[in-house]
Formats: structure tokens, sequence, C-alpha cells
């Protein structure tokens, strides 16, 4: 559940009307996730509360984005609230992954927030198996998007200007022909799940997934962080919005340390 | 003072209801939480090789409401820290209770007087400075108990 940082008797709950969430599905390459870091460290978000769940491993470190000193020592949990007011934006950053058996509570928690908040709408940054691609999504982009019915109303004109693609739908048992078509996100974590219940209970979904591999996923988060920013314009895209990302201090060491001198 | 030792591994889907069981039953008011823990120096992450650490060392992580000095230089980014210890702070970081939390970086995996050693600065902490009877024989102390143990570590009985 949602706790706000600020608690005193003068200090007001953070106001979410009408703003429009961003979040990760935890899936392969942890794409989403990155780009969120990418967001919320460009963007300089100020953090506004923690989304204290038994549904995702404990973990506990000093501030990602710290930029100094000064602000390097505040703590920081697996699941944290930033927001940006001037934007209406709000985001959820995710840093561990899920307990087994606990995708279907963590999206009840998540879209019963999303209800009593008052947001208007929810974006969520996914990756899926590239390896699982069929022929026809082996060419052409590896980006996708796809939208609950109550969010096409609004801006499914918005996406075929931008001429994007939506996710494809697959045969529910390959290989037999009359068979009915199924959304199928390998690797996509909790996508799939949080896609199908916010379609039943009319809530306003966005998603935009990359199909990626396991490796270093830093260059498929600035593709995905680009896609977003072609629809939201979180950032001014000039002739090379990657540059225009400030990548966190904690994306330090992503590969290990240092080599001893002894092996050589 | 409350002192809590779990000797037990405590998997990850039942570390929430431990911290519910445990806190569950205790005043928040005036609360102050200190955590200590080891995990092997491998997982420190530095630009150096961590071969060329000195080894056991201590490093902190403390809640925004804890306000008194803390004995050793704190966690940096990158690193991170896992399992209970971390499901401990962070409820105390949501729940805004002091709480600060003390890792021991250590390559031996038994018990061993060196890397208990390295919690002795925690002694003359505020908090603990009324528990320790005498911090200068902590050696002595620490070898008797150390020596009924070692006989056991030897791989060729």
């Amino acid at each position: 559940m949602f706790i706000p940082c600020d608690r005193g008797g003068d200090s007001a709950a953070p106001d979410f009307k009408g703003f429009t969430l961003l979040m990760p599905a935890v899936s392969v390459g942890n794409v989403g996730q990155l780009a969120i870091d990418l967001v919320i460290s460009t963007l300089d978000m100020t953090k506004v509360g923690y989304f204290y769940t038994d549904c995702l491993v404990p973990m506990v470190g000093n501030n990602p984005y710290a930029t100094a000193e000064e602000n390097s020592t505040e703590l920081s949990i697996n699941a944290e609230v930033y927001s940006l007011p001037s934007k209406k934006l709000v985001v959820l950053q995710i840093r561990s992954p899920f307990i087994k058996n606990k995708y279907r509570p963590f999206c009840e928690t998540l879209l019963s927030w999303v209800k009593s908040s008052k947001c208007a709408r929810v974006v969520l940054l996914s990756s899926s198996h590239a390896y699982q691609r069929d022929d026809e999504q082996l060419l052409g982009t590896p980006l996708r998007y796809l939208l609950t019915p109550d969010l096409e109303k609004a801006v499914g004109g918005c996406m075929k200007e931008l001429n994007w693609k939506e996710m494809e739908k697959v045969a529910a048992y390959p290989g037999i022909s009359d068979t009915d078509k199924v959304l199928h996100i390998p690797g996509g974590g909790i996508t799939k799940l949080l896609f199908t219940e916010s379609c039943s209970e009319g809530i306003q979904m966005a998603v935009l997934l990359k199909f990626c591999s396991e490796g270093d996923n830093i260059p498929d988060a600035f593709v995905l962080v680009n896609y977003l920013n072609e629809w939201l314009q979180l950032i001014k895209s000039e002739v090379n919005p990657s540059s225009q990302w400030k990548i966190p201090s904690s994306w330090r060491l992503l590969f290990g340390n240092g080599l001893p001198p002894a092996l050589f | 003072v409350l002192l809590c030792q779990c000797s037990c591994y405590v998997a990850e889907d039942q570390q929430f209801q431990w911290l519910e069981k445990v806190f569950g039953s205790m005043q928040k008011k005036g609360l102050q939480v200190t955590i200590l823990s080891t995990c092997p120096v491998a997982d420190y992450k530095t630009q150096e090789s961590t071969l060329t650490l000195v080894s056991p060392f201590l490093k902190a992580l403390k809640t925004k409401e804890f306000q008194e000095p803390v004995c050793c230089p704190l966690l940096e980014q990158p690193n991170i820290v896992r399992d209970l210890p971390a499901a401990v702070l962070s409820y105390c970081q949501v729940w805004q209770i002091p709480a600060v939390l003390y890792q021991c970086y250590t390559d031996v995996i038994k018990l061993d007087t060196v890397t208990i050693e390295a919690f002795k600065p925690l002694l003359s902490s505020k908090v603990l400075k009324s528990l320790a009877k005498d911090a200068s024989e902590s050696t002595k102390i620490l070898k008797k108990f150390l020596t009924t143990s070692e006989t056991h570590n030897n791989i060729y009985i």
C-alpha cells in the first residue's frame, strides 16, 4: 500500500488526481525498471512515498539517484513513488523481484490504489523475450504497445499517428489453424495479468514493451524510454534524444568489480 | 534493551510475517533499532577488486529518523542489502522508526574472533555503551567463547 514520506499534521497527503502513473514490470532484462530509472533521474523527481508490500523481495540501499555527497545518504527501499506535479506525472519504481504466488495480490493492491488515488491512466513499461518472436515479428521494430479499451477511445488515434505497432495476439494452440487468438507476453512478468485486469476493471492502461534478451540492457532501456517520450513528451526530443537522458549514479559497476591485478 | 537473535534462515516469503510478529507486539514510540549482520566481501561492489580490500570491514545504512552518529562509513551505491536485515530496515524506514544497520563484510564462512571484533566500535555507541561491561576485556572474552567451538572446525577429526 502507498505510504507517504511526509506524515505530519501540516503536510497534506500527495494528490495524484488526474496524474499519469508510470511504472515498470519486472521483466526480461529489467528494461522497464532501467527506463524508469532514466525518467526519475533525468526529471529529478521527488520521492513522495513508499509502496509497502509483502509481494516483493526486500532490499535497501542508499539513494540511487544521488548527485552529490549531501543527497547520497537517503535510504531507499524496494518500491517507491516519485512525483512531478508540473507534468502531472507520478512514477512507481520497483527494485526487486516478485515473491512466488504474489503476482495477483500485487495487481489487486496496485489497481485498488490507482482507483482510490484517481490517477487518470497507467503506463506500464515492459519487455518480452526476443527469442519467442515469430517470423513476422523478427522484421521491423522491436517495440510494441497495448491499450485497454478505455484508453483506446482516448488515445487510439495518437498511436496511429505515431505509426506504432500493436502487440500481436498469437494462436492459443500453435500449429492449429482455426483457434482463438490470445495475448502472450513471455518474459513480461506481471504485464499480461495487470493488463487483463485493467481491461476488465475499466482502467485506462497502456503497455509499452520491447523485445529483448538478457545481457547489457542499457541500450534497450534507452530505446524504450525514447519510445515513451514520443508519446508523453517528457523531455524535448531533439536530434539525439538519447543524450538528454541522465544515467543515475547507481548504474555503476553493473557487470562486477574491478579486476584483481594478480590475474595478470 | 531488547535483544533479538535470529539464528535460522528466514525465507523471503516469510520475512514480512516475521516482521509483523516481532514488531507487532512492540511499542513503536521511542523505539530505536540496531541491526547487526554479516555478508561475504565478494558481494561488495567497488571500483577495485575485492581481493585488495582489507576485510572484515563494517558499513552502515540508516533510516531517515536515525539522527545519531554511526560508527563506520555508510554503504555506498551501488551496494544494496537483502534478506531479513533489509526487511527490518525497510519496515523502520516506512514507519519512521530510527534504525541503523551495521553490515560486516567478511571473507570467512565460519565464526571467528576477527569478524566479531569488526563490530567492536559499536560497543562505544550511545545505545550499546550501557550494555557492555568493559570493552577492553572484549578480546579476552571473545577468545574464551570461540576456543570451545574451534575444535569442531578441524576437518581431520
